[in-house]
C-alpha cells in the first residue's frame, strides 16, 4: 500500500499505531479446519527416525519433539498426524512441517496438568516454549545474563496490528496470573507494564509498574523503548537481556497465567486481521491453521499476486502460500492487494537525505547502502554502523529511489552472522 | 521413510494461488524520482518564464535547446551504453533546464548542446548515471563553457544588442572593475525583480526565492543548505565591504546579482552532490557561498559561483564523515 506523502514535506513522517478500536471487543473464532500444520523447528534429518510416525495420534497441547533433541511444538488439536515433509523457512531455517488432521472434542495432554500445580521452570521451559505469543524461556533465565527487569509489552510492534492491546483489555486476569508466575518462577522483582495510555481500563487488575507507550512508530521497537524510556542504550550487536530487561508480549505473559490456571497448555492464537481497506478483525485461530481457513471465516477473496503478510506492514514477512501455517508468535495477518504494495527498483541511491533524517538510530544509510549494494558487509558494520539499526524499515519507506534498504541491512546481517557462526570453530 | 508433501495442501492449491513474496516494509510514502525533478522544473518556472519575458523568443530557443538536447543526449548514451533508458525520470530535463537558466540569451545553438554534453553525458553518465555524479552537472557545464568560450558566456559582449530600460552591464562585471561606485545606481529592489542582465533564469531573484522556498516546504531541498549559503555569501563580502567599502560592493548586492539565488536554491542543493546531515549542511553552504565572494572579489572571474559549487562538491565527501554518533555505537 502506498500511504499518501503529505504535502508538507518538512517534517518526518509520522506513522502512528492504531488505537484498538471500541468496537474490536472479541475475536471472531475461526472454525477447526480439517488440517492444522505445526513447524518443528529442526528439518528432517536424513539418518534420525522421528519420534513420531504417521498415522499417531496426538493429543492436544501434547508436545510433539521430533528428533530427540530439545526443540519442540505443541499439538494444537487432537487427532492424526497426516503428513511429516520438509519446509523451508526464510534466511536458510527449514523445518518439519507436522499436519495433523484435528477431531473434536480435544483431549488435553496430561503432562502439563500433572506438574502444573508446582510451577518451576523446568516445566515451563519444557512444555510452554510453542504457547500464542512464544515466551523466551531460555533468555528469561540465562544464568549468564541475571534479568532484573520484566517488560510486558502490551502495544504492538508494527503498525495496524492491535493484538496486544486487546489482550491487555480482555485478558487482564491472565497476565495478572502471568506476572505471578513469572515473578515466583524467575525470582524478578521488577516488573513494567508498557502500554498506551488509552489503554487504562486494562490496567486495573494488573500489579507492575506501568510505563507509557508512545503511540508514534517506531518508537514501541524494543531498542528504542529501551533508550527512550528505560534511559538505557543497548550497544550495538547486544541484546536488552545483556542490560537485564527481558521483553514479553502481553500475550505470552496471558498465555503462562492460563496454562498454570488451568492446567492446559493454551494452544489457540490472537490474530489481528487486516484488511486490504486497512479495515482491522481480530481472529481466535488454533495455531497451525492455514491462512486460507483464517481468511476464508472473514470472507476474503485472494486474487494472483496478492501479497499475505504475517505481522505488519513495516515489518512484517510474506508468506509464499495461502496454505502457509499460523504460527505462535504470528500476532497479524495482513492481506495486500496486488496493486498496493510497494513496489521496489533497482535505482541508485540519490543521496536525497530522507533516510538519514527518518532514521531512528541515526545511521548513515545513504552511505551505508553503497556498501552494503556491494555486498561489503564487513566495513558496513565497522564503518557505518549496520549493527546499529532497529529494523523499523523506515528507511525503505522514505526511500525516493524506492531500494530495499532493509531487506538489504537484514540480508547482510544474516551473512555476517552466518560467517561468524562458520569462523569460530576455526578460530 | 515417508516424507509427504505438506499434508497435501500445495496439490490442492490452484495456480492462481501463488502468492507474490517480497521483502518489508510493504507500504512506502509514494514519493518517486520523476515527482520530485517535476517539482524542481515548477519551482524554476517562475524565474524561466521571467527570463523568456525579459530576454525575448531567444532565451525560450536557448532553454528548449538545452532541455531537449539534454534529455536526448541521456537517450543517446543510454542506448550506447546498453544501460536502461532513464530519461523518464526527468532528472536529464532537470539538468537542461537549470542548465539553459545560466546561459546569456544569444549562446549560440552548437555551444548549448555542447554544454548539455558536458553536463549529462561527461559530468554525469560516465560516472554511474543518476546520484553518482561527483560534481553538480550544471556547474560543470557552466564552468567549461566559461573557460572555452568566455567572450561567448560574457554577459556584457552576449548582450550587447539588447536595449534596456536599466543599465544593461552585468552588474558584478561593472563591481569588479570599476568598485561599488559603479553599482550604486541599482535599486536592490530592481535587481530583486529581475531589472538586471545575466543568464536567463537567474536574473529575476523573486522567482528563484519564490520557487526554492517552495522546494524547502515541500521537503525536496534542505534548507540548511540555501540558507547557510546565502549567509556565507552575506558574511564573506560584509567583511570585504568593510575592509574596502569603495572597491568591494556591499552583501546585499552580491545576494541579489550574478548566480548567487540560483546558485543557493538550484545547483548547491543537488541531492548527489550534496551532504545530508545538519552540521555538513551548513558547513558546505557556507563555503560554497564564501568561496563564490572570494573569486568574484579577488579572483578572475567577475561571477566564479560555478567553480565555488564545485569546490563544495569537492569536499562533500570529507564532510560527510562529519554524522551523529549511531544508536550504540560502540567506540
Amino acid at each position: 500500500m502506498t500511504t499518501k506523502r503529505p504535502f508538507w514535506g518538512f517534517g518526518t513522517p509520522c506513522l502512528e499505531h492504531t488505537q484498538l478500536p471500541r468496537s474490536l471487543d472479541r475475536p471472531d473464532p475461526v472454525p477447526l479446519p480439517r488440517t492444522l500444520t505445526v513447524l518443528h523447528p529442526r528439518p528432517p534429518e536424513a539418518r534420525a527416525v522421528p519420534a513420531l510416525k504417521i498415522g499417531d495420534t496426538v493429543n492436544t497441547g501434547q508436545k510433539l519433539s521430533l528428533y530427540g533433541t530439545a526443540d519442540y511444538v505443541t499439538s494444537p488439536a487432537t487427532g492424526k498426524i497426516t503428513a511429516l515433509s520438509p519446509m523451508p523457512g526464510s534466511f536458510g531455517r527449514s523445518f518439519t512441517a507436522v499436519a495433523i488432521a484435528p477431531e473434536m472434542p480435544d483431549v488435553f495432554d496430561g503432562e502439563f496438568d500433572a506438574v502444573h500445580r508446582s510451577p518451576s521452570l523446568e516445566a515451563a521451559r519444557g512444555l510452554l516454549a510453542a504457547i500464542p505469543g512464544m515466551p523466551a524461556w531460555e533468555r528469561l533465565a540465562d544464568p549468564e545474563r541475571p534479568i532484573k527487569t520484566l517488560v510486558i509489552r502490551c502495544v504492538d510492534e508494527d503498525l495496524l496490528v492491535v493484538t496486544h492491546q486487546h489482550v491487555l483489555n480482555a485478558r487482564g486476569r491472565d497476565i495478572q496470573n502471568g506476572i505471578r508466575i513469572l515473578k515466583q518462577l524467575s525470582g524478578i522483582e521488577d516488573v513494567v507494564i508498557l502500554a498506551r495510555r488509552e489503554a487504562v481500563q486494562g490496567y486495573g487488575s494488573i500489579s507492575g509498574r506501568i510505563v507509557e507507550a508512545d503511540h508514534r512508530y517506531p518508537a514501541a521497537l524494543t531498542p528504542l523503548v529501551m533508550a527512550r524510556l528505560f534511559g538505557k542504550v543497548i550497544p550495538a550487536g547486544r541484546t536488552s537481556e545483556d542490560m537485564g530487561f527481558c521483553f514479553l508480549s502481553a500475550e505470552a505473559v496471558a498465555s503462562i497465567g492460563a496454562a498454570f490456571d488451568t492446567g492446559r497448555v493454551p494452544v489457540a492464537k490472537t490474530l489481528t486481521v487486516i484488511h486490504k481497506d486497512g479495515s482491522l478483525r481480530l481472529a481466535e485461530a488454533r495455531i497451525g491453521t492455514a491462512v486460507d481457513d483464517v481468511l476464508h471465516r472473514f470472507g476474503v477473496a485472494i486474487a494472483a499476486g496478492d501479497r499475505i503478510v504475517f505481522g505488519g506492514p513495516m515489518r512484517g514477512v510474506a508468506v509464499p502460500s495461502p496454505a502457509y501455517p499460523v504460527q505462535p508468535d504470528t500476532d497479524a495477518i495482513l492481506i495486500l492487494d496486488a496493486g498496493r504494495a510497494a513496489q521496489l527498483t533497482d535505482y541508485p541511491c540519490i543521496n536525497c537525505g530522507e533516510c538519514v533524517r527518518v532514521c531512528p538510530a541515526r545511521m548513515q544509510i545513504n552511505l551505508l547502502v553503497r556498501y552494503l549494494e556491494a555486498g561489503k558487509y564487513e566495513d558496513a558494520e565497522e564503518l557505518y554502523d549496520l549493527s546499529a539499526c532497529v529494523e523499523c524499515g523506515l528507511c525503505s519507506y522514505v526511500c525516493v529511489s524506492k531500494i530495499p534498504i532493509l531487506q538489504y541491512i537484514t540480508l547482510a546481517k544474516h551473512e555476517l552472522a552466518r560467517m561468524r557462526r562458520t569462523e569460530s570453530p576455526n578460530a | 521413510m515417508n516424507w509427504r508433501a505438506c499434508a497435501g495442501r500445495r496439490a490442492r492449491m490452484p495456480d492462481s494461488q501463488k502468492l507474490v513474496v517480497s521483502f518489508a516494509p510493504f507500504w512506502h510514502n509514494g514519493s518517486r524520482i520523476p515527482e520530485r525533478n517535476r517539482q524542481i522544473m515548477l519551482a524554476a518556472l517562475p524565474a524561466a518564464l521571467f527570463g523568456v519575458y525579459r530576454f525575448g523568443i531567444p532565451a525560450l530557443g536557448v532553454l528548449a535547446l538545452a532541455m531537449s538536447s539534454a534529455v536526448l543526449w541521456e537517450l543517446a548514451f543510454t542506448r550506447v551504453a546498453k544501460r536502461p533508458v532513464s530519461v523518464g525520470d526527468g532528472s536529464a530535463a532537470v539538468i537542461g533546464l537549470l542548465f539553459g537558466m545560466m546561459l546569456p540569451a544569444t549562446l549560440p545553438w552548437w555551444a548549448v548542446i555542447t554544454g548539455t554534453f558536458i553536463a549529462v553525458v561527461v559530468a554525469r553518465q560516465i560516472y554511474g548515471g543518476i546520484g553518482a555524479n561527483p560534481f553538480n552537472p550544471v556547474s560543470v557545464a557552466v564552468a567549461i563553457l566559461m573557460l572555452a568560450w568566455k567572450s561567448r558566456m560574457d554577459f556584457d559582449v552576449a548582450l550587447v544588442n539588447y536595449i534596456f530600460d536599466f543599465p544593461a552591464v552585468f552588474p558584478l562585471s561593472a563591481a569588479k572593475a570599476f568598485g561599488s561606485d559603479a553599482v550604486k545606481s541599482f535599486s536592490l529592489l530592481d535587481l530583486f525583480l529581475g531589472r538586471q542582465t545575466g543568464g536567463i533564469g537567474a536574473v529575476f531573484g523573486a522567482g528563484l526565492v519564490l520557487g526554492g522556498a517552495y522546494l524547502i516546504l515541500r521537503g525536496i531541498i534542505r534548507w540548511e543548505i540555501p540558507v547557510s549559503f546565502l549567509a556565507g555569501v552575506a558574511a564573506t563580502a560584509a567583511v570585504f565591504h568593510a575592509a574596502d567599502p569603495a572597491r568591494f560592493a556591499s552583501p546585499a548586492f552580491h545576494l541579489l546579482t550574478g548566480f548567487t539565488l540560483i546558485g543557493a536554491f538550484f545547483l548547491a542543493t543537488e541531492d548527489a552532490t550534496s551532504p545530508v546531515n545538519l552540521v555538513p549542511m551548513l558547513i558546505y553552504g557556507a563555503v560554497v557561498g564564501s568561496v563564490a565572494v572570494f573569486i568574484r572579489n579577488i579572483g578572475f572571474f567577475a561571477e566564479g559561483l560555478v567553480f565555488a559549487v564545485l569546490v563544495g562538491n569537492l569536499i562533500q565527501p570529507l564532510l560527510d564523515k562529519i554524522r551523529p554518533k549511531a544508536l550504540g555505537k560502540v567506540e
